[in-house]
């Protein structure tokens, strides 16, 4: 409180001075001296200062005026003191408490005008901030503070004042208070008393009683513990459902009407003026010509060389080919052979079949000519002959066998029903064999091959299956038929020989041919005169069972021997009388896509029974005709020709009966019979036809000739059959029992490989693919064995541009025969020339002669002028001394020899004399130049110069033919010359 | 006046002359320019495209030719800007679609599309 209050009361100052003082030793004159040194006599928060009266101007605090006793206080800005202190420096009063100023955090500081010398000086600074609030607010309050003091010591006497109110404090004891109050928790119990009814209303008598008289006065309810509360809970069951909170709400779509739109697009296009404006326009121009450059280069790069093609794959390819060549032989797979009934039997015909694989039908004929045909007759009828199916699990016996009438020559499974089979007989007959019923056998060896051994004993039996029908022996052909062929299940033909679609996806109609000069169509659907009644049919299917006793299935009942073609087509021979006999024909490959794309069910008509019979012919004009389908139709003959004819009926305008055409075409190539007609699987217009001696490749619409001829062969050739699997490759069967395997990308002048096979000669040849990786080959011998081989992977695997290959082979032979035909014409044309030429030359013949003579005397002349040159040459050369007469001899010979090679007997005569006439005569005679080549090897180099030299002048002038000749003197020249014997000069000569 | 008239008619008669001589060969070597290009071994078709896939000029037919012109055109667009967007100051100048039958070739510009279509096999 002392340093609070030193200025309120100049008595308190006084004493609190003392105080201070006493405290303080040091005395004031001491502190006024030393300014800089800290005053030990006063608080810490205050320096007190010397300010001289510059400073108090400054700063505005003169001692009296500004700052007086009564107000002592100024409050100085920092600023104004540190300006000071730098602008005066060291002279400035506040320098000693630079720091102190510098370190005070207001920007006020208060300077105290201290009149009394408290501190020594006449000015004191504080240096805190509280100091300074202590003495800037006590200096206000310190007064009233005082009046106070003064007025308690004033009112100890007086009465006291009564307690000013204050507000009310919570310690706690309100929750006391409140614990202790009683409060209604609960509404108040009511009870309403009322008397009895009877007693309501009844006189009432009342009397004084007392209350504790009698019990009923009152009713006493004593308070008491209920027991049933003191239990204690142990289990208690709760159950909470929970329940998703449901939401009902519904929306309701705006009901639009369906309505039909469309649109139709349209591609945006230039108009012609705009399409030229753009054409004209210079900057199309410049494009255009920019990217030329560009485009040419990957054109040409595209079309030299494939960029993108696979090099690792076509390099295995080739591999595969060079190792593949380890064995390219065929590997005999099996052989079938049956003693009983293909033993000293010819096989005819061969075919797979189509749907299951490994089994093989063989047809059989009797190894006999037409004599011992006619001489056995009776025994050939007692002994059918047989087709058999063959598996291949079952190398012993055949699966099947198919009785014959007679010897059949060929035979084909039906495409749209491999259980048909359609077989053409010696005596012209065509049969239908119906294998439905066994068609199990067939199939169910392979699976339960262990089966059948175990049967063998027992079952050993072959099934016969006797044909369902014959062709009428005097509607049929008066010919073995040599060839059958099934027309494919997307068409049929009319009447009229109009290919129609066939509506039910069934093969019906078959073709066939004999050497009796016709081809023949068949239908198997009963003819319509006969369906027509329908108790006919009914009568037959009931006498049926008794008709069948040898179980044949009734498919083609309505055909047995009744049947006849529908389309009779002759062959007229072109140009002259006469027909062409047929022997095996080839149909072009029609496939028509079918209109509805699926194939009929084929089981369910089966089951029916007899399908075939089922069908009718459908009326002419129900059915549309196709028009893409081709008529025509390639023959092979007797006398070994190629007819390319049509099968449509013509009408003849004179009489109205139907004709079959003329044959468009006809090529005599091969000398004898042609046994294969036979179109290549890749290729639908190029077929293969075997003569005897020869095959051929033919090409259609190319009636130039065939596209390529073989050699003649001095084995005779028996068959010819496609690759499957190969486009170029095509095997031919020989009489000696061997197969050439042809294949057009390594040679066509001979075969790629030739491989016997049998003792016997080939008959027959036929491919089928087992898998992909077994391709076999079925060949056929005259001695009824049936050889099976392997076809080895470079003959069934084809690259893949091998088709393109051939097809560009065969586009190139084509070129060549136009050209060949082109150059026979201008050959021709120049013959005549040349004949016109004679013609006119004889009128005058002596004239070329005398020319001749002239030109010969000509030579000489000219001879003789270069022998004496030579001579000379030689002569001062000094060569000709030990030479001179035999060279001398030698080229006269030579030029004489020259002279008989061009004019015969004249001047050989005229040589006679001379020493080697023979020589020369043998040059004349044989015409060999080489022997002029000897001649001047023996003359030795001088002499063959000169010859040369010779030769070449007489050359010129005899100027003829002899352009080979002059090849070889030009040869020999230039041998001499290497010779290097004379300088070159001599050789110019 | 009168003069000053007819030297800009002069002039102006002048400059037809110079243009349309160029122009009619500028036509002609542009058709001699694509039968050029025509005539290359294995060229099935050009077709000229201006930059909003309108066929210009073609030697296919009508209906061909607008089907590989809007196809080719959108495809063109596409790998341009993708070749752009890689890098703004690259641009697409030759395409060529190799398939299994054909090598289409379609070469760019700001303003026209040429396409070639060929048969590389041959």
């Amino acid at each position: 409180m002392s340093s609070k209050r030193p200025k309120s009361k100049e008595a308190r100052k006084s004493k609190g001075k003392d105080k201070s003082n006493e405290t303080n030793p040091t005395p004031d004159g001491g502190a006024l001296e030393s300014v800089t040194s800290p005053p030990t006599g006063h608080p810490d928060y205050i320096f007190p200062l010397v300010l001289t009266s510059a400073t108090q101007e400054l700063f505005g605090c003169r001692a009296d005026e500004d700052v007086t006793g009564e107000n002592p206080y100024k409050l100085l800005k920092k600023e104004d003191i540190i300006k000071d202190m730098k602008t005066r420096a060291s002279v400035s009063d506040f320098s000693p408490v630079k720091q102190l100023v510098l370190d005070y955090p207001e920007d006020e500081l208060l300077l105290v005008f201290d009149r009394d010398f408290t501190y020594g000086q006449s000015f004191y600074l504080v240096l805190t901030v509280e100091a300074k609030e202590n003495i800037l607010k006590p200096s206000v309050e310190g007064d009233e503070e005082q009046m106070k003091e003064e007025e308690v010591e004033e009112e100890e006497m007086i009465i006291p004042k009564t307690p000013v109110s204050h507000p009310w404090i919570s310690l706690g004891s309100e929750q006391e208070i409140e614990e202790e109050s009683v409060t209604e928790s609960r509404p108040r119990l009511r009870y309403k008393i009322s008397p009895l009814l009877r007693h309501c209303g009844a006189p009432v008598c009342f009397s004084d009683r007392s209350a504790l008289d009698e019990k009923e006065g009152f009713v006493e309810c004593p308070s008491y513990q209920d027991k049933s509360f003191s239990i204690r809970e142990m289990e208690k069951h709760t159950a909470i459902q929970a329940s998703c909170d449901t939401k009902h709400s519904s929306t309701q779509t705006l009901w639009k009407y369906p309505k039909n739109m469309w649109t139709q697009y349209e591609p945006r296009e230039f108009s012609p003026e705009e399409k030229e404006h753009h054409l004209r326009s210079e900057h199309l121009k410049n494009f255009i010509t920019s990217v030329l450059i560009r485009f040419e280069i990957s054109l040409q790069q595209n079309y030299i060389t494939d960029v993108f093609c696979d090099d690792w794959t076509v390099l295995c390819e080739d591999d595969g080919m060079l190792a593949g060549k380890t064995e390219t032989q065929l590997k005999e797979y099996q052989t079938f052979m049956d003693l009983h009934f293909s033993k000293e039997k010819t096989i005819s015909h061969v075919h797979w079949h189509p749907t299951i694989s490994g089994v093989i039908a063989v047809a059989m004929t009797e190894r006999l000519s037409l004599e011992e045909r006619i001489d056995n007759s009776t025994k050939l009828l007692l002994n059918p002959s047989y087709i058999l199916f063959w598996n291949f699990t079952d190398p012993i016996n055949p699966q099947l066998q198919l009785e014959c009438p007679d010897d059949v020559l060929c035979f084909q499974f039906c495409p749209s029903d491999p259980n048909i089979i359609a077989g053409g007989c010696m005596n012209g007959q065509v049969v239908l064999w119906d294998i439905s019923a066994h068609v199990e056998r067939l199939q169910d060896t392979r699976s339960s091959s262990k089966n059948i051994s175990n049967k063998l004993d027992k079952n050993n039996v072959t099934p016969v299956v006797r044909y369902c029908a014959v062709s009428g022996i005097e509607n049929g052909h008066k010919a073995p038929i040599t060839d059958i062929q099934w027309l494919p299940e997307t068409f049929e033909l009319s009447k009229l020989g109009i290919p129609v679609e066939n509506p039910s996806r069934i093969s019906v109609q078959l073709v066939t041919c004999a050497p009796d000069c016709s081809v023949l169509f068949w239908d198997l659907r009963p003819p319509r005169v006969v369906s027509h009644s329908l108790t006919d049919v009914k009568q037959k299917s009931e006498e049926k069972p008794l008709e069948n006793p040898h179980g044949v299935p009734n498919t083609f009942k309505h055909l047995n021997l009744t049947w006849k073609p529908f389309i009779r087509v002759s062959l007229p021979k072109i140009g002259s009388s006469g027909e062409y006999s047929p022997l095996k024909f080839s149909l072009r490959d029609n496939t028509v896509d079918s209109p509805t794309g699926d194939k009929p069910p084929q089981n369910t008509d089966r089951e029916e029974g007899c399908g075939f019979a089922q069908l009718r012919v459908p009326s002419a004009k129900q059915q549309k005709p196709l028009e893409n389908i081709s008529t025509k139709l390639y023959v092979g003959t007797e006398e070994g020709e190629l007819v390319y004819t049509d099968w449509k009926m013509e009408k003849d305008n004179d009489s109205g009966r139907l004709l079959s055409t003329k044959p468009i075409h006809r090529f005599p190539l091969h000398d004898t019979l042609v046994n294969t007609v036979s179109r290549s699987p890749f290729f639908k217009d190029i077929i293969l036809t075997v003569g005897s001696s020869s095959f051929a490749i033919w090409k259609e619409g190319v009636t130039n000739g065939p596209i390529l001829m073989s050699a003649f062969s001095k084995k005779m050739l028996t068959v010819g059959h496609w690759s499957l699997s190969r486009p170029a490759v095509f095997f031919i069967g020989k009489e000696d029992g061997s197969i050439e395997v042809w294949d057009l990308l390594q040679n066509t002048h001979k075969p790629s490989q030739s491989q016997n096979i049998s003792s016997a000669g080939i008959t027959c040849i036929r491919t089928s693919s087992i898998s992909s990786k077994q391709h076999l080959l079925a060949v056929s011998d005259c001695l009824g064995t049936l050889h099976i081989l392997q076809i080895p992977w470079t003959l069934r695997r084809s690259s893949n541009s091998e088709k393109q290959i051939v097809r560009k082979y065969l586009e190139k032979e084509e070129e060549r025969l136009e050209y060949f035909e082109k150059r026979q014409i201008k050959h021709e044309k120049e013959k005549k020339e040349m004949e016109a030429e004679q013609q006119r030359k004889k009128t005058e013949p002596v004239l070329p002669l005398k020319q001749e003579e002239e030109l010969e005397a000509e030579a000489l002349k000219k001879y003789e002028q270069f022998l004496a040159l030579e001579k000379d040459i030689l002569k001062n050369m000094g060569l000709l001394n030990e030479m001179e007469d035999s060279s001398d001899i030698h080229l006269r010979a030579s030029a004489a020899d020259f002279t008989v090679y061009n004019d015969d007997i004249s001047t050989i005569t005229s040589m006679k004399s001379r020493p080697i006439k023979g020589h020369l005569f043998q040059a004349a005679n044989q015409k060999a130049l080489l022997d002029i080549k000897g001649l001047w090897d023996m003359t030795g180099p001088i002499a063959r110069l000169s010859c040369s030299q010779m030769l070449t002048d007489a050359l010129d002038v005899y100027h003829r033919e002899q352009v080979s000749l002059r090849t070889h003197i030009c040869a020999a020249r230039e041998i001499s010359t290497q010779n290097d014997i004379y300088p070159a000069e001599e050789c110019r000569v | 006046m009168l003069i000053v008239l007819q030297l800009y008619f002069s002039f102006h008669s002048n400059d037809r002359q110079t243009e349309e001589a160029p122009v009619l060969s500028d036509m002609a070597e542009v058709e001699d320019t694509l039968k050029r290009i025509q005539g290359i071994n294995g060229v099935i078709g050009t077709i000229v495209v201006n930059a909003e896939g309108i066929p210009i000029k073609t030697t296919l037919d009508n209906s061909t030719t607008v089907q590989y012109a809007g196809l080719l055109h959108q495809l063109t667009m596409k790998a341009r800007s993708t070749v752009r967007d890689i890098d703004p100051q690259n641009d697409l100048t030759f395409l060529r679609i190799r398939s299994k039958k054909h090598e289409i070739m379609v070469s760019t510009d700001k303003e026209y599309l040429l396409i070639v279509i060929q048969n590389p096999a041959e």
